[in-house]
């Protein structure tokens, strides 16, 4: 069962993916990454990462993804022209994409050792109460850094939009 | 393994068969409602007292033409009711309407699937719930449309900030993300709640008023402001497919009042323990109506009345009866706590729908922006505090 849904969802996941590539529409492009988003918090959820796979929906499917549509819909973007492509690129492109996804999988597997907790249900780490503990107890700094970074990231959203306004 | 299937399907068919009825009823009591509140019968032709239009209505919208405009995107537009629908009845399933109970030699829950995450389920779900009406403002190729699903995105996302803050005030206070475990801390008295737990109604006022936003209701209906914009997102859309829409907007409007009860009002608990009566609530409530009722058949004001009142005492008198089985006291009285709580809070939408008139535009986001997120950060980081010098 858990086999299932994981090949479902992780398949979903590449296709979708795919999608928001080919698709010339913005908006198409963007409800693909929808899809995408949400595929990848079924496989968080398979992990037994539930908090996050609860953020990642509400945070990437549900608000970041909201912002893109929203912007797409405001500034109305019609549908892109696909560029001519060179020669080389649609000869080579797909070998070479194959040789990178295989160099990805080779090192991911010569770095990272089996872990008993890379199995279906297997992390312990996922729920809020751990997620909460590590973020304020070994994560600390990071934490308060990142929200300082967004902070100013906001401060300097509303100072741009403020001289576009003069 | 078997049984739990079949428990499942079982549990599945009842509640969304319910779940259904109660959203055509809700309808037509929000009609009849409104148009007692401006002094007019509101639906009388269908059925004694309208009670057969949400039938009629329900034949009307499934043999109408459903048209599909030429210059709409076609698999958008098609995908955003299903969306709107799916996603709005998504989140009934991990609602808790009573405590464990035994059918015929099985317990079970009254709730279709325990997640101990439930709160961010639905938080998620209805963040999710958005794109139905988005897409649908924007796939309709029509600018009415296109303003209404712009107009509802921004004040969804805007309003969802308020509302996770309200909802995290009282998970302070319960120490729990499951809604069991929620509600199983409000249990006893009255005070209990966390409605009555210190400064928390400022949560729960926070959280309803966030929770019309969300359900795009007036006063906050802007996204299907008809006097502007025809009728909104769903201008294009017809049969069915319109009353997807709708069944949607419903079936929020139910789970964010479950929502509020779950939070606040203690779910399915009495106000105070049965050792002191509470169980004796609901036989009291529908004794005294059928008495009441049969009373006045007895001594008819109207000639009519003497046909029409006893039949309705001898119901309620039944109703009250079947409160007194005790086989049926363990699954009937936390129903009808929560019922009542979840019908009060649905009560209030309606009330104030036809109370207040609709807000302006940059008067909803200023509202959203300036007072409502002030206040619910404050609130929360206040509980916090008070949550952390107490323990």
């Amino acid at each position: 069962m858990d086999l299932i849904l994981f090949l479902v969802f992780a398949g979903l996941a590449v296709v979708a993916a795919i999608n928001v590539v080919v698709q010339r529409h913005p908006i198409s492009s963007a409800v693909s990454l929808i899809a995408v988003m949400g595929s990848l918090a079924v496989l968080y959820l398979l992990l037994g990462a539930e908090f996050i796979a609860a953020a990642q929906v509400i945070v990437y499917a549900g608000a970041i993804m909201v912002l893109f549509v929203f912007v797409i819909m405001l500034l109305n973007a019609g549908g892109e022209t696909k560029a001519g492509r060179s020669f080389v690129a649609s000869l080579l492109g797909v070998p070479v994409l194959f040789a990178l996804l295989a160099m990805l999988a080779y090192s991911t597997a010569r770095i990272y050792p089996r872990d008993p907790e890379v199995h279906f249900g297997g992390f312990r780490g996922g729920t809020a109460e751990a997620v909460g503990r590590a973020l304020f107890t070994t994560y600390l700094l990071p934490f308060e850094i990142t929200s300082i970074l967004i902070l100013i990231a906001i401060v300097g959203a509303i100072v741009l939009a403020r001289k576009e306004l003069e | 393994m078997d049984s739990f299937i079949v428990i499942s399907l079982i549990k599945i068919f009842v509640v969304f068969g319910a779940l259904m009825t109660i959203l055509a009823y809700l309808q037509w009591v929000e009609r009849k409602l409104i148009a007692h509140i401006q002094v007019r019968p509101g639906p009388y032709r269908v059925g004694p007292h309208g009670l057969l239009q949400p039938v009629a209505d329900v034949i009307k919208l499934i043999t109408k033409e459903d048209l599909v405009p030429p210059y709409v995107n076609k698999t958008l537009y098609l995908a955003a009711p299903f969306l709107a629908i799916t996603l709005a009845l998504l989140s009934i399933a991990v609602i808790p309407f009573g405590p464990k109970i035994q059918v015929a030699g099985y317990q079970t829950w009254m709730q279709l699937t325990d997640l101990n995450f439930g709160v961010l389920f639905i938080l998620g779900v209805s963040s999710m719930g958005v794109y139905g009406i988005v897409l649908a403002g924007w796939s309709s190729n029509n600018k009415y449309a296109l303003l209404g699903g712009l107009r509802s995105s921004a004040q969804m996302i805007s309003y969802e900030l308020p509302l996770s803050l309200a909802i995290a005030a009282p998970l302070l206070v319960s120490n729990t993300l499951s809604l069991r475990k929620l509600v199983d801390t409000q249990d006893g008295w009255l005070w209990n709640w966390n409605l009555f737990h210190g400064f928390q109604y400022v949560s729960f006022i926070v959280f309803v008023i966030a929770a019309f936003a969300e359900t795009n209701r007036v006063p906050f209906d802007l996204p299907e402001a008809e006097n502007e914009l025809v009728a909104g997102f769903h201008t294009e859309y017809s049969s069915m497919k319109f009353a997807s829409f709708f069944m949607a907007e419903y079936a929020n409007m139910i789970t964010v009042s479950c929502m509020a009860v779950l939070l606040f009002l203690g779910g399915w608990v009495a106000p105070w323990p049965a050792a002191y009566g509470s169980g004796y609530v609901p036989v009291a409530i529908f004794g005294v109506a059928g008495v009441i009722t049969i009373w006045r058949g007895l001594n008819p004001r109207r000639s009519r009345d003497r046909f029409t009142f006893p039949p309705f005492g001898v119901v309620f008198l039944i109703a009250a009866a079947v409160f007194l089985v005790p086989l049926l006291q363990s699954a009937l009285l936390p129903l009808f706590w929560f019922c009542a709580k979840t019908g009060a809070i649905l009560f209030l939408f309606i009330w104030i729908r036809g109370t207040l008139p609709r807000f302006r535009y940059d008067q909803l986001m200023g509202f959203a922006w300036k007072v409502l997120f002030p206040v619910a950060m404050l609130n929360l980081l206040a509980t916090g505090l008070v949550i952390a010098m107490s323990s």
